[in-house]
């Protein structure tokens, strides 16, 4: 069996993650119910005739993807394997308006063509000539995730060398109008914002990309190893321990060795009630949380991977995401937990490499 | 070791299915052997379309579905949804499941509309009628999995493919992979996708849709007939098929999926991601071309796909090309759910040992000398061959083989 | 026909969103596809669109958009002498 190594990362968020280093730049926000992730330089990416046609996402996935391979010198990759909550919200919505407003007239075919949950991953494949086994997973918060199991999966059975494994999620208007509407997005009203301690219903929600270059290898590049991923449909709160248990026997370990526990706290006051469990179950680990600074989206839980791989290699946790003043002498196990509404949970069980 | 070299051999143990052609795997069945097509015109749904276009339409309506599937009145189950639930029951209970969570069970599902049936009709009216916002949430593919794994009980591993008409392939080979790797003993896999204005519309904007009847692998067809429907396998792994005496329907013996990497929609001329597919799965099921009996193509009848699809073929089979047909003509082309139910039909063709007709043939296309198979031929099967492909160049390959 | 093909060009900028350019970067003659501008397939679909929509033109068959979009002229002279709005 070999290894998962996580070799390259890169990250587009509504913090300067891309261009900048590990978090020193990060801005807590109170004050936005939505936030848009900042933008690199495209070009520097994406030639004209394509980055024409290509909507916010497409065009973060493209650039991540792209850093991630730089990062850990690589051209070429066995395998592309994307998760996306909503896929290409931005297009399927301007064809869907186009259709109502226009009643079926006079419609054409570019938005409907980058409306599929796929065109990433299509996209990529494209750029890189990349003829290898490409898969796109859509099922809410462990969308990521999905995409991570299934990568882990073939690079420790041998079936792949390297895989591209990202997480990505778009702004779109329509859709988080009717977010506002149902109360999934906070309500303006309840700034200033907190994640913690929140009593109010609802996320701050945001857009982003996440992508790592996995290998079976080790390199000068290499951050951490990615050791396990579990996902389950549905899950109350009196059954997270033992879900965290159960994940833990299957890996050997015990609750003492888990040095870093990393929470997708949203500030939901209806749901956060889970993190709260895994934070009393784990409360001998240094406890971490991030979307106060991604936001919430489904694939937000990709940034807690890539905070934990900048974690594992410089062996260093930002203050910014303390949730508490438990520390330790070496990071080496970090073990993520998230969910979304009381649906949809992950762990993934990550290490330091020798 | 590489995957590849392990015995792939996954036991299916059910079949469910709902599509223009029946709502059991029986009724479907009975239509594919005595050349009923299920390429109709549009009844449910409204669309300026209606007039000049055919679809391969499920005649049930969503009350009707509403019903069968004994759903309280107010639910918020998109048509794809209500399509999923339908066919997931019905392979579980063929599967002859009583307690889905006996052994570690998951589900993979996909879908490429997920509720859009619902979202472009609400639209605007979601600001003004809160009645309906209940199906707000009903619009991402992951809640048609949702709704599927809580109708069935499973209590697991639960998430969805969306690779445009490759999906249900992919699901497939997924689940397969989960049990081979001993993670589950049992995944329950497919997909499910309804006829909705913004597919229909968006093919008619790539002009590839037909205003007859789809001619797949002729030379002077014109498109494809859109079509709606849902199919599950359950997939289950030896030992629940020696400690519960199960009955095999047939075995997934080999997979693949391969990139075009060519153009978002269109294929490649040479059929580079269906030929690389091709290949995968059968080095998978350690099978040579000359052992394949029957392959299912993908035969959209679309200008590109099947003389993409035909090259691929060419090089694959060279001269020893098997009886080939598509059964779109039957079932219009389901999208996500298209592999799905044309997995259903092959597993149906080996058991039953006939090659289905590919319906509409008249002319060969110029290009090479690949002729479908016009008639029901009853022949002994072994290994079938299915193909299906997707927008952004996604490829995949099934192969099934006797039980 | 000069107002007709600046129109042309102006609507190809933004239809086709090729940000890029001005009209003063197209030429009547250069060619659209292929090793000119550079469109595509898809582009081809958007372009039968807008003779549709802009000058009640509605092609029959996809194909007859290959030699009608060869340029800005070949373009202008095809509206010129078949638009119906």
């Amino acid at each position: 069996m070999k290894n998962c190594y996580i070799n390259g990362i890169s990250a587009i968020s509504a913090q300067d993650t891309f261009e900048s280093d590990f978090l020193n730049s990060a801005v807590i926000n109170e004050n936005d119910n939505i936030l848009r992730a900042i933008d690199p330089n495209y070009k520097v990416f994406i030639p004209p005739a394509a980055i024409r046609r290509m909507a916010k996402g497409i065009k973060m996935g493209v650039a991540t993807s792209a850093q991630a391979l730089e990062k850990a010198g690589l051209e070429q990759v066995d395998a592309i394997i994307v998760g996306t909550g909503m896929g290409c919200s931005q297009d399927s919505e301007k064809f869907l308006r186009n259709i109502i407003d226009n009643k079926e007239e006079f419609l054409t075919p570019t938005s409907f063509i980058q409306s599929t949950h796929n065109t990433v991953a299509g996209q990529i494949a494209v750029r890189l000539a990349c003829k290898g086994y490409n898969f796109t997973y859509v099922n809410g918060a462990i969308s990521f995730e999905s995409a991570l199991l299934d990568a882990c999966m073939q690079i420790t059975s041998d079936e792949a060398n390297s895989i591209l494994v990202g997480g990505i999620d778009e702004y779109a208007e329509h859709t988080f109008s009717l977010y506002q509407l149902i109360g999934l997005i906070k309500s303006a009203q309840d700034r200033p914002f907190s994640v913690l301690n929140s009593a109010t219903k609802g996320a701050v929600f945001a857009e982003g990309a996440t992508f790592f270059a996995l290998e079976n290898t080790r390199k000068e590049s290499t951050f951490a190893q990615v050791i396990d991923v579990r996902v389950k449909n549905k899950l109350n709160q009196e059954q997270v321990a033992a879900f965290i248990n159960d994940f833990l026997d299957k890996n050997a370990l015990n609750l003492s060795q888990i040095d870093v526990v990393v929470l997708g706290n949203n500030g939901d006051v209806e749901y956060d009630g889970y993190f709260k469990k895994a934070a009393a179950h784990l409360s001998e680990s240094t406890q971490i949380y991030y979307k106060h600074l991604s936001g919430e989206y489904n694939t937000a839980s990709a940034f807690g991977v890539w905070l934990a791989s900048n974690i594992l290699k410089n062996q260093q946790i930002p203050e910014i995401v303390r949730l508490n003043s438990i520390e330790k002498q070496q990071y080496k196990t970090i073990l993520l937990y998230n969910q979304y509404r009381g649906l949809d949970h992950s762990l993934v069980l990550m290490q330091t490499v020798e | 070791m590489e995957l590849g070299e392990i015995m792939m051999k996954i036991a299916i143990t059910g079949i469910g299915i709902i599509s223009a052609i029946g709502t059991t795997a029986e009724e479907n069945f009975n239509a594919l052997i005595n050349r009923k097509s299920g390429i109709s015109n549009l009844e449910n749904l409204d669309t300026i379309h209606k007039e000049t276009l055919k679809f391969g339409e499920v005649k049930l309506t969503n009350s009707a579905l509403t019903e069968r599937l004994n759903l309280p009145e107010n639910h918020n189950f998109s048509r794809t949804a209500l399509l999923g639930t339908f066919a997931a029951q019905q392979a579980v209970k063929s599967a002859g499941i009583d307690d889905i969570n006996d052994y570690p069970t998951g589900l993979i599902s996909s879908t490429s509309v997920g509720g859009m049936d619902k979202t472009e009709r609400y639209f605007y009216e979601y600001f003004d009628n809160q009645q309906i916002q209940k199906f707000i949430t009903s619009h991402d593919a992951g809640d048609v999995s949702h709704k599927i794994a809580d109708s069935l009980g499973i209590d697991g591993l639960v998430t969805t493919i969306s690779t445009a008409c490759s999906s249900a392939a992919n699901a497939i080979m997924f689940g397969a992979r989960l049990i081979a790797s001993g993670q589950l003993e049992r995944v329950v896999v497919g997909g499910s996708d309804s006829l909705s204005k913004f597919t229909i519309n968006g093919f008619n904007t790539l002009m590839i849709l037909t205003d007859s009847y789809n001619t797949p692998f002729d030379n002077n067809r014109k498109g494809l007939n859109l079509g709606e429907a849902a199919a599950y396998l359950v997939l289950e792994s030896d030992k629940i098929v020696e400690e519960q005496n199960k009955q095999v329907l047939a075995y997934l013996s080999g997979f693949g999926n391969a990139n075009d990497a060519y153009h978002q929609t269109a294929s490649s001329e040479n059929g580079e991601g269906a030929f690389l597919a091709m290949e995968k799965a059968l080095k998978m099921a350690k099978t040579s071309p000359k052992d394949i009996d029957y392959v299912n193509v993908h035969g959209t009848a679309t200008p590109n796909n099947d003389l993409s699809e035909g090259i691929a073929l060419q090089r694959v089979f060279g001269a020893d090309m098997p009886l080939f047909s598509s059964t779109k003509p039957y079932t219009g082309h389901t999208l996500a759910a298209a592999a799905a139910i044309e997995a259903v039909y092959s597993i149906m063709a080996l058991q039953h040992n006939v090659v289905y007709p590919n319906l509409n043939f008249k002319e060969k296309m110029q290009e090479f000398d690949l002729i479908p198979t016009t008639e029901l031929v009853e022949k002994e099967l072994n290994t079938v061959l299915s193909n299906s492909f997707g927008f952004g160049g996604n490829c995949s390959t099934l192969i099934f083989s006797k039980a | 026909m000069a107002n007709l093909k600046e129109e042309l060009k102006t609507k190809i900028i933004e239809t086709l969103n090729l940000e890029d350019l001005t009209i003063d970067d197209i030429a009547d003659d250069d060619s659209l596809f292929g090793d000119g501008l550079g469109l595509d397939s898809i582009d081809a679909l958007e372009l039968i669109v807008l003779m549709d929509k802009d000058y009640g033109i509605r092609l029959a068959d996809p194909k007859e958009g290959r030699t009608i979009f060869t340029s800005i002229q070949t373009m202008a002279d095809y509206i010129t002498a078949n638009r119906t709005k």
